[in-house]
């Protein structure tokens, strides 16, 4: 007999409110399922469930709001329990039934539902499959991200005034708590966009990428060099993370701000994390998050994008230690080899915790970031 | 009374019947016309379609023939050539191969190599599939072979109505077409319906609509795959079926516009896979279809043996309901 | 594709990426970036959604010719 209890999706959330079972009593559950929605300060939540069994009580019915930490169900035969901070769904392995031969890290899907997590901006790695050998089928995306023009209805349970006091409890503790320094890096982009064109001139719109994505993979890779920047803070002593799972400050519209988790982002090829963003972006505006993608993150990145500010100093979001500020790509004088010239250039600043790491990690941190940009052809 | 004895009431008509009653109207109705084949009239025919023909419409119409494949084939494609309009029974599509060299080299290809100068409008019936224990020579499905030849068509009638009235668009036709009766449905009986009096020789049928997947057939298979749709419907599925109908040139519009909303398919033949039409549709499928599909093609096809002649062998050597009903679950459910 | 087609698929396209906005009253010259707030992201969702719907290819060089709702409109029926 295991408790399945109401996860903490942040430093700052101290209680959820049942909006949904998705499973009843006596249904078989596995690592990764969706059992329950809960409303949070965030919004809806998507709770994932870290180990398999069979649900033998719901504790806590619909509605019921209770604090973290509370038992909401009870699984019988299960294993391996283990609390938030998990690896996300993967693709179920492939029953031996069929003689083709499974590629590992490639995820089966069909070509109709690889057509439609493309046409949708999903990242497919989230998508957990049902079809044949485990494949991911059109109902498995389609679960995840429904018709454009059936957007799913803004879920109950969105309060902005709620999430507004959420981000001012995490802002202040931040403030309060967090000694930060602040370093700045302006970085030339040309080689960067120079990819970006020469990519996108040969893709159709739906494949095309953004600026977001190459910095995002560059800023994955330094940070996987530099593990001091790269995890949380917790009674008193820095906890490296698992893995380099880049929190992606999304706006909301309306006012608001999510930060959710694109998980091993430094082993992610490019188009891959383009289809992350796109994924998450969508899912953030539509309060269709999971659980564990708001627990995860171990660093935070914010974009500021074209219609930015020219460079933003972040503050840190707890118990992270460090988060990368990206500004506005802009046109500037540039000294190249002597002489004065146009390039585009942007302002990459990193606002570190001073308790876990001291500034020159941070200055390699960001040296690194440069570096990768201007071999922007390799990334 | 008086005004609904005008109109025709709906018939209750064995396959056989309606495969008798369209020779029969073909030959009244047009002068060019006649039947030949091995047995046909003096003993009515291995399946009984012809019997009592001779006698009603003489033995100039009703012609028996020598066993000789070769030579009464060769003969229709004389006879045809030359103005008539000949329906060639041959018993079964394992006899039709001493054919092959008129059906393959003379019938197909006059019209290409004459430059167009001669048509050769010939009917070539005969029966197909096993299922009544007649052993390895007597029970092959060997259509596929023949929808693989230019020049041909290919009909494979499955239902009473098709039965009736496939013949008269099949003897329109300029070109040589084959007909193929599967042994197993001469003995179904449906109602034919008096309001429908012609059909298309061009496109495939949808039997039953359904939405989760499409199990393409033709022939004897598709009572077996009906049957399957039905069980598959206890199970919340709803299995489209398609009846082929045309073999050659096949109706791939109708196939891929299903395969299109249901995105799973199924493809179900009494011919063996290797090399087959079974593997010619799902080839046809993935070429121009490939990003409507949602799960791997499926085929239920005989096993690679020479069929057996031992009643449990033999049924074990052919598609069966199960089986389909297998393969679809296996696709939707992902089994 | 005629103007009014083209205004209809613009409006359908922008009212998912921004269900708030009242696209009626939304300035056929205004800069429809700054006036529904879109990001770069929106603005290559609703790239894509015109592509997807339309089969007309949008070169990156073009995205500023369909900065403003008018000359979106003008690009698609071209």
């Amino acid at each position: 007999m295991t408790d399945f209890r109401m996860p903490s999706l942040g430093a700052d959330m101290e209680a959820g409110t049942l909006v949904e079972w998705r499973v009843k009593p006596g249904a078989t559950v596995k690592r990764g399922d969706v059992v329950a929605v809960v409303e949070t300060q965030k919004g809806a939540i998507e709770i994932e469930i870290f180990n398999e069994g069979l649900v033998s009580e719901i504790v806590v019915p619909v509605g019921g709001r209770v604090p973290v930490g509370t038992v909401l169900a009870r699984l019988e035969g299960a294993a391996g329990a283990r609390e938030p901070a998990a690896p996300p769904p993967l693709p179920p392995p492939a029953p031996p039934v069929s003689a083709l031969p499974v590629t590992p890290g490639r995820p089966r899907i069909s070509p109709a539902a690889r057509r439609l997590a493309a046409a949708r901006g999903i990242d497919i790695q989230r998508v957990a499959g049902t079809g044949p050998a485990g494949a991911i089928t059109v109902a498995d995306v389609e679960a995840v991200s429904p018709a454009p023009g059936a957007m799913p209805p803004q879920r109950p349970g969105f309060d902005p005034a709620a999430m507004r006091q959420a981000i001012a409890a995490a802002m202040s503790r931040s403030k309060r708590e967090i000694p930060h320094y602040y370093l700045s890096q302006t970085v030339d982009a040309s080689a960067a966009l120079a990819r970006l064109e020469r990519m996108n001139r040969e893709r159709p719109p739906p494949e095309r990428l953004l600026p977001a994505a190459l910095f995002l993979r560059a800023t994955a890779l330094a940070v996987a060099k530099t593990p001091e920047l790269n995890g949380v803070w917790e009674d008193g002593r820095f906890r490296p993370g698992d893995g380099v799972h880049i929190g992606w400050a999304i706006a909301l519209r309306g006012g608001g701000l999510v930060a959710p988790a694109i998980r091993n982002a430094d082993r992610r090829p490019l188009d891959d994390l383009m289809a992350a963003l796109r994924d998450l972006v969508l899912r953030a505006r539509s309060f269709a998050l999971r659980s564990s993608e708001l627990s995860d993150p171990t660093i935070t990145v914010t974009s500021l994008g074209d219609r930015g500010a020219d460079a933003v100093l972040p503050i840190i979001y707890p118990p992270q230690v460090a988060m990368i500020g990206i500004g506005r790509i802009v046109t500037r004088p540039w000294v190249i080899d002597g002489t004065l010239g146009p390039r585009p250039i942007v302002a990459i600043t990193l606002a570190g915790d001073h308790r876990a790491s001291d500034g020159h990690r941070g200055g390699l941190l960001l040296a690194e970031i440069d570096r990768l940009l201007q071999e922007a052809e390799t990334l | 009374m008086s005004a609904s004895a005008s109109v025709p009431m709906p018939q209750a008509m064995t396959y056989r019947e309606a495969c008798k009653q369209a020779i029969r109207a073909a030959i009244i109705a047009d002068p060019r016309v006649f039947l030949m084949g091995e047995d046909v009239a003096r003993y009515g025919g291995c399946y009984a379609v012809t019997k009592g023909l001779a006698g009603e419409l003489g033995e100039e119409r009703i012609r028996d023939t020598p066993l000789s494949e070769v030579g009464f084939v060769g003969a229709g494609i004389g006879a045809a050539i030359a103005g008539m309009r000949p329906i060639i029974e041959i018993m079964t599509v394992n006899f039709s191969l001493l054919a092959l060299d008129q059906i393959v080299n003379n019938a197909a290809t006059i019209a290409h190599m004459s430059g167009g100068q001669f048509a050769v409008p010939l009917v070539i019936s005969m029966s197909t599939g096993a299922g009544r224990q007649l052993a390895a020579q007597h029970s092959h499905s060997l259509e596929g072979w023949y929808a693989h030849i230019p020049g041909l068509k290919v009909l494979a009638p499955a239902t009473v109505e098709d039965a009736r009235h496939m013949l008269q668009p099949a003897l329109d036709d300029p070109n040589p077409v084959l007909i193929f009766e599967h042994v197993m449905l001469y003995n179904r009986e449906d109602v034919l319906d008096p309001n429908v009096t012609e059909v298309d020789i061009v496109s495939a049928k949808i039997r039953r609509p359904g939405r989760d997947i499409t199990l393409v057939t033709y022939g004897g298979s598709l009572f077996k795959t009906l049957e399957a749709a039905t069980a598959l419907q206890q199970d919340g599925i709803e299995a489209e079926v398609i009846d082929l109908r045309v073999l050659r040139p096949l109706d791939m519009a109708t196939v891929i516009a299903s395969v299109a909303r249901t995105r799973r398919l199924v493809i179900v033949d009494e011919g063996w896979k290797s090399g087959s039409l079974s593997a010619e549709i799902a080839t046809r499928v993935v070429e121009e279809a490939f990003f409507e599909l949602d799960a791997p093609i499926r085929r239920v096809c005989a096993r690679e043996v020479p069929i057996p002649y031992a009643a449990h062998l033999e049924q074990a050597a052919l598609p069966q309901t199960a089986a389909i009903v297998a393969a679809a679950r296996g696709l939707v459910r992902g089994a | 594709m005629n103007a009014a087609e083209a205004k209809r698929l613009v409006f359908d396209v922008l009212s998912r990426i921004a269900p708030e906005a009242d696209l009626a009253v939304l300035p056929g010259a205004a800069h429809m970036r700054e006036e529904l707030d879109l990001d770069s992201m929106d603005f290559l969702n609703f790239i894509s959604a015109l592509h997807e719907r339309t089969r007309v290819d949008i070169p990156e060089a073009d995205y500023p010719k369909l900065f403003t709702l008018d000359g979106a409109v003008a690009y698609l029926s071209r």
